[in-house]
């Protein structure tokens, strides 16, 4: 899935980075207007409506019996899905998920299974036979690039808001979420690295890297994309810039 | 599975390596006929082999570039090649392994000069053992050098990660499975330029940099024998 821009745009935004500016007068590290509304799914257990620029993601969280795992028969299991709906772009065709979503998806999952943001070891019912599945279903509405960011914010930010089911089984108070993960995706165009990249942005950039860390600033995931690379040292700048704006972001949850 | 209590003993790990030692590795160049490149990897009990088919005519034809050619990575795990049997045909993990090894390479190669074509890069997984997409990576760039593809440089990629806080190269399934983090990288050893980086589980500021330094040294090492197969196998031999 590539976006064609034209050379013309494409030789602007390269420019514009080289001066330290962005197409939207943002500076290199600035996030664009975010806003994150939690509950308005009723038919959702937990629900987050995270709108960063442009780019609008829906994500609903689901908790429903499920047969645990084999070799963690006491642990509740979490699923990722992520939805690139083609109302949401003209480059999303109908169709199962395909490498885009699938990454999507993937990635954070990671961010929330890897800082244990939920207990997972108290969602069993009985041992072996019945615990809760938590769904974390992303459903992308509008497609103006970072999707990996405002999704990974809507995910933990629709666990926030879940409220347990009506359910005997359902014996913990409200719904175990211990960690706050956000994921920050810094990107590069020749030697500058910037933040929350617009879609023009990431038809043009030469790499991006995802760092998920939580509120210590300790890294639970990350994902290099795009076709270039980073050296070593635009990693560890990366990791200051993603630990930083996490932090900003993080004041949108409640 | 029983988790064992200590996964590093005495400095040792369970199979007796060092924290910054890799597993054994064996790569053999150009090991299938009908492809225009191949390699085969052992690293540890993985048995990975790659196929090269390619620059060739893009099929199907909507899907061609006019200005370059479309470089193509499938990672594939044969039914056999883990403990409890893995179903045929790509699954979610065998998609984003194959996107992320794609764009390992994607800075190297030089697409530019075969427009309207493909090349195409097969990975099969015989044997697993934790560690195969970069094992897959490792087989796939000698098998493009083999198959001749023009490249930069080739790119070398090695797994480091946690295990009872101790940073340590190339895990073992047992120590990805019972250890904190794992973090495969791919780099190109010239150029000194990461293009695989993924991480899960738990690092601080200091482990990461102690993590990457323990990767490039890794992919060094992998790096020098990879071009010592290439060479065994091209090197104009004295009669």
């Amino acid at each position: 899935m590539y976006e064609i821009v034209s050379s013309v745009k494409r030789d602007y935004i390269v420019d514009l980075a080289r001066q330290g500016k962005r197409l939207d007068e943002r500076v290199l590290d600035q996030f664009r207007d975010v806003s994150v509304e939690v509950g308005t799914i009723k038919s959702a257990n937990g629900s987050a409506h995270v709108k960063m620029g442009k780019t609008r993601v829906l994500v609903g969280v689901k908790l429903q019996h499920a047969e645990p795992f084999p070799d963690t028969p006491k642990s509740g299991v979490l699923i990722v899905n992520a939805e690139l709906r083609p109302l949401a772009s003209p480059s999303f065709e109908l169709g199962p998920p395909r490498e885009n979503a699938i990454e999507l998806a993937r990635v954070v999952d990671r961010g929330i299974r890897e800082s244990e943001a939920i207990d997972l070891e108290k969602l069993g019912i009985k041992p072996g036979e019945d615990v809760w599945a938590v769904f974390i279903d992303i459903h992308v509405l509008d497609h103006d690039g970072n999707l990996i960011d405002a999704s990974t914010l809507g995910a933990i930010a629709a666990l926030l808001n879940v409220k347990p089911p009506e359910d005997e089984t359902w014996t913990l108070q409200g719904f175990p979420v211990q960690k706050r993960p956000v994921a920050v995706t810094v990107f590069r165009i020749n030697d500058k690295l910037m933040v929350d990249q617009c879609l023009d942005e990431e038809s043009v950039m030469d790499a991006r890297l995802t760092i998920a860390t939580t509120e210590d600033g300790s890294i639970c995931a990350m994902q290099k994309g795009g076709t270039g690379g980073f050296s070593r040292e635009q990693i560890e700048q990366a990791y200051q810039l993603a630990r930083a704006k996490a932090t900003e972001l993080r004041k949108h949850l409640r | 599975m029983e988790k064992p209590e200590k996964l590093i003993v005495d400095g040792k790990r369970l199979d007796g390596r060092k924290p910054d030692e890799l597993r054994p590795l064996k790569i053999e160049v150009g090991v299938l006929k009908q492809a225009d490149g191949s390699a085969y990897v052992e690293l540890g009990a993985n048995k990975v082999l790659a196929a090269v088919y390619g620059p060739r005519e893009m099929h199907p034809r909507h899907n061609q570039q006019p200005d370059a050619a479309v470089l193509r990575c499938r990672y594939n795990m044969a039914p056999f090649s883990v403990d409890d049997r893995k179903r045929p045909g790509p699954d979610r993990r065998s998609t984003e392994i194959s996107k992320v090894t794609r764009e390992a390479f994607e800075p190297v190669m030089f697409l530019e000069l075969y427009p309207r074509s493909v090349i195409d890069v097969f990975i099969e997984v015989l044997e697993a053992d934790s560690g195969t997409r970069t094992a897959g990576i490792n087989a796939a760039a000698v098998a493009l050098a083999d198959a001749g593809v023009p490249m930069k440089d080739l790119v070398s990629a090695v797994a480091v990660g946690k295990v009872d806080d101790t940073i340590v190269i190339d895990l073992t399934k047992e120590e990805d499975q019972c250890g904190t983090t794992d973090m495969p990288v791919a780099l190109v050893p010239r150029k000194k330029l990461i293009t695989l980086l993924q991480m899960d589980g738990n690092f601080a500021e200091e482990e990461l940099k102690q993590a990457l330094d323990l990767a490039f040294r890794g992919c060094e090492q992998i790096y020098a024998m990879q071009r010592q197969a290439l060479r065994e196998k091209y090197a104009v031999k004295e009669e």
